[in-house]
């Protein structure tokens, strides 16, 4: 059998290289862009085939998951450690996601980034994410998935800030790097903990050991807590989803793979596949229960009121990241990831969308400088509604049936819901409605608040842009209609349903149902006619208003209680006393007293060749004499 | 005294003067020739007591310690050239570079 596994992975590392080595200004520019589209687009193409390749041999064996050795890491005193690939009904899923979606936006992004001066290095660093995306996904051991977790973590660092002649652009870079480094923390610590109690660090192997008639030597909630800290950080929970807004100083095409399609949902699949130990720790779910639930709050109210058409899509993410969390921390796994697949289509479309948007008014991203669009790009508009519908929760697009399922989930499950946790994602859904539609009326509706000189120049995108945003708006019209948790049900079972709360499944539909028209119908109230009701409640509530705006002033709290401490402690105790009056201090002494030693001793030396000799001889006799005495 | 307590009070003799020469006399090429005195002093006593023991070995030796010296002095009188044509003078007094 052909490595199939393998060849998905290598792809678009062959891809990177290709580019990279040859049409990079580092490569010396030896190719032109044809040949940068070609292999760019190829590999992830490609890629898909081969997961669609590996899907129907997966089906044809009974599901029964295929595992392929690349290469045998090292040998340490009995234990292996190896890239090994991993093929389930998750993987699956994931990969499918990742290379589709990830192909689209391949395509999309020759004629986003057409006339981009780093054409190249811009495919090259794509193709280098997909690489370290698609060893996460399909990595065996949670060691391969590190390595791809870190990845994908430098891939997003690099685009970023991909246009780094800007400060901000590179400074948000690093701040997601960093932030992210937090959260490795605790994966590390947590994989670490794994290791020493089974001696394994293959995930199907630690599930399995979870699942056993007795449960390994370890805190099940305390590793899973561990893990999750890891999550928090990649997929962008509160405390650390601070990156990700800033993160949209990157290419549109960037956000829309990486922050919103699969980088983020990282956190989610690691819980997914760990579902083994999740399962067994009531506590651990509980806290990413409530961590979800909150960040999708929070995050949804800040992006009520954001103006920058990727800001909104950027808090909009968070949110809906942490509706996910809301469903695996209830253990309705499987819906997760079906919340993750809709979410891949229709966010990745709504931020295509902004793309074209952005692309269309040269560059610029305030909402409140649009308004009229509608009948001036037409493609775009129609799928930035149809996604807007979908993420809104309107039936039968795909994002109702995931949204409703976790909101069902969060009600009734056995695992952890309630009633509280329902309230709180049914408000915030309520909220995703109303924000998406705002969004969708400044931009869209209207009478038009650009200035005239970007207006003049007001063009609809290619059809390499177009066609994609189609392609994904069908998507996410259609996506629902694949019952996902039923498909992966074998492997992450849904949990049971509280008995007593079967009756209220339909009532909950239509509550879901009522609360996505609701959001359209407000936002349609307060900014169909000019915005004028929505001027009015701002200025009756405008500390509301202030506070929203700031984000809640949490970059603001983090920098006086986190960052400047720290820059205190590094001044004041690191450099100032340790380095320079301790170490430097001892150092600088010991060499100044050992000179002033040697400035008095050297008078002894006077040059004087004959005083030597004198002393010499001298010597020699009381020695002589000495002996003589002595001996 | 006999033969041999001669020699050995003449190579003593030899050796004092070098030493005192080399300590004493502020010319460098003076210093030179006493410290060859010195060595010959000492080859003397060496050469006696080889003849004492009846070995011919000493002897031999001491024609091995000629050549050297011949080596050695054939270095040293050309650093003496050089110094003497840094400060145009043999005088020691005037070579102080090491004084701390």
């Amino acid at each position: 059998m052909a490595p199939l596994l393998t060849l998905i992975v290598v792809l678009p590392l062959a891809g990177f290289l290709l580019n990279g080595l040859f049409a990079t200004r580092f490569g010396g520019n030896r190719v032109g862009n044809g040949f940068v589209t070609a292999v760019a687009c190829g590999a992830p193409i490609a890629a898909f085939l081969a997961t669609i390749a590996c899907l129907l041999r997966l089906q044809a064996g009974g599901y029964a998951p295929l595992t392929e050795t690349a290469y045998t890491w090292a040998l340490i005193g009995g234990k292996s450690f190896e890239i090994a690939f991993y093929f389930d009904r998750l993987t699956a899923v994931m990969t499918l996601i990742v290379t589709g979606v990830g192909s689209l936006i391949h395509v999309y992004s020759t004629g986003y980034m057409k006339g981009d001066k780093s054409y190249a290095r811009y495919f090259a660093y794509l193709n280098l994410f997909l690489f370290f995306m698609l060893m996460l996904v399909l990595g065996r051991s949670l060691l391969v998935l590190f390595v791809g977790w870190e990845g994908v973590g430098l891939a997003s660092y690099l685009l970023i800030g991909f246009w780094f002649e800007d400060p901000a652009k590179a400074a948000a870079g690093k701040k997601a790097f960093i932030v992210n480094r937090i959260g490795d923390a605790g994966f590390l610590l947590g994989m670490f903990l794994l290791y020493q109690t089974l001696g394994t660090l293959d995930m199907d192997r630690i599930n399995a050991a979870f699942n056993a008639a007795t449960l390994p030597a370890v805190s099940a909630s305390l590793v899973g807590i561990l893990l999750f800290i890891g999550a928090t950080g990649k997929s962008a929970q509160i405390p650390l989803y601070v990156w990700l807004p800033d993160a949209m100083a990157g290419p549109t095409p960037v956000s829309a793979l990486i922050h919103a399609a699969t980088m983020v949902t990282a956190g989610v699949y690691l819980v997914a596949r760990m579902s083994g130990i999740y399962s067994h720790a009531p506590e651990a779910s509980a806290v990413i229960a409530v961590v979800g639930v909150a960040t999708a709050f929070f995050a949804a109210t800040i992006a009520l009121v954001q103006t920058d058409i990727k800001k909104v899509l950027a808090y909009s993410t968070v949110s809906q990241l942490g509706l996910m969390f809301v469903a695996l921390g209830v253990g309705a796994y499987g819906v997760a990831v079906f919340h993750v697949y809709t979410h891949a289509f229709f966010k990745a479309c709504l931020f295509l969308g902004a793309g074209s948007v952005i692309h269309a008014l040269s560059g610029e991203q305030d909402i409140l400088k649009m308004g009229g669009l509608a009948k001036k790009i037409p493609i775009t508009f129609a799928t930035f509604a149809l996604a807007t519908a979908a993420i809104a929760g309107i039936p039968p697009l795909a994002g109702f049936f995931s949204k409703d399922e976790i909101l069902w989930f969060a009600f009734a499950s056995s695992h952890g819901g309630s009633t509280l946790l329902w309230l709180v994602a049914s408000i915030t859904s309520l909220m995703t409605s109303f924000y998406m539609f705002r969004l969708l009326w400044l931009t869209f509706f209207g009478a038009s608040r650009m200035s005239h000189e970007v207006e003049h120049h007001v063009h609809e995108s290619p059809l390499s842009m177009t066609g994609v945003l189609a392609v994904l708006a069908v998507l996410s019209a259609i996506g629902g209609f694949f019952a996902l948790p039923h498909f992966l049900e074998p492997m992450l079972p849904l949990p049971e349903v509280v008995p007593a709360l079967h009756h209220y499944e339909t009532t909950l539909i239509v509550i879901a149902v009522a609360l996505g028209f609701a959001g359209l119908a407000a936002a349609a109230f307060l900014y169909g006619n000019g915005a004028r009701r929505a001027d009015a409640l701002r200025q009756r509530f405008p500390f509301a208003h202030a506070l929203l705006t700031g984000k809640y002033f949490v970059d603001e709290v983090y920098d006086l209680l986190i960052n400047r401490p720290l820059l205190w402690v590094s001044d004041r105790v690191l450099l100032r006393f340790s380095d320079r009056v301790l170490l430097d201090g001892t150092l600088n002494g010991l060499a100044a007293w050992a000179q002033r030693t040697a400035g008095t001793l050297s008078r002894v030396q006077t040059g004087n060749l004959q005083l030597y000799a004198f002393l010499a001889l001298a010597g020699i006799v009381v020695a002589l004499v000495w002996t003589w005495a002595h001996v | 005294m006999d033969k041999l307590q001669v020699l050995l009070a003449l190579s003593v003799a030899l050796f004092a003067v070098g030493l005192l020469g080399v300590i004493i006399r502020r010319n460098m090429l003076v210093m030179l020739m006493c410290m060859e005195l010195m060595l010959n002093g000492v080859n003397l006593s060496l050469v006696t007591f080889a003849h004492q023991m009846g070995s011919i070995e000493g002897a031999v030796l001491v024609f091995l310690i000629f050549v050297v010296a011949t080596a050695e002095i054939a270095v040293a009188i050309p650093v003496v050239l050089l110094l003497v044509r840094q400060k145009h003078t043999l005088d020691l007094a005037a070579f102080t570079s090491l004084k701390g």
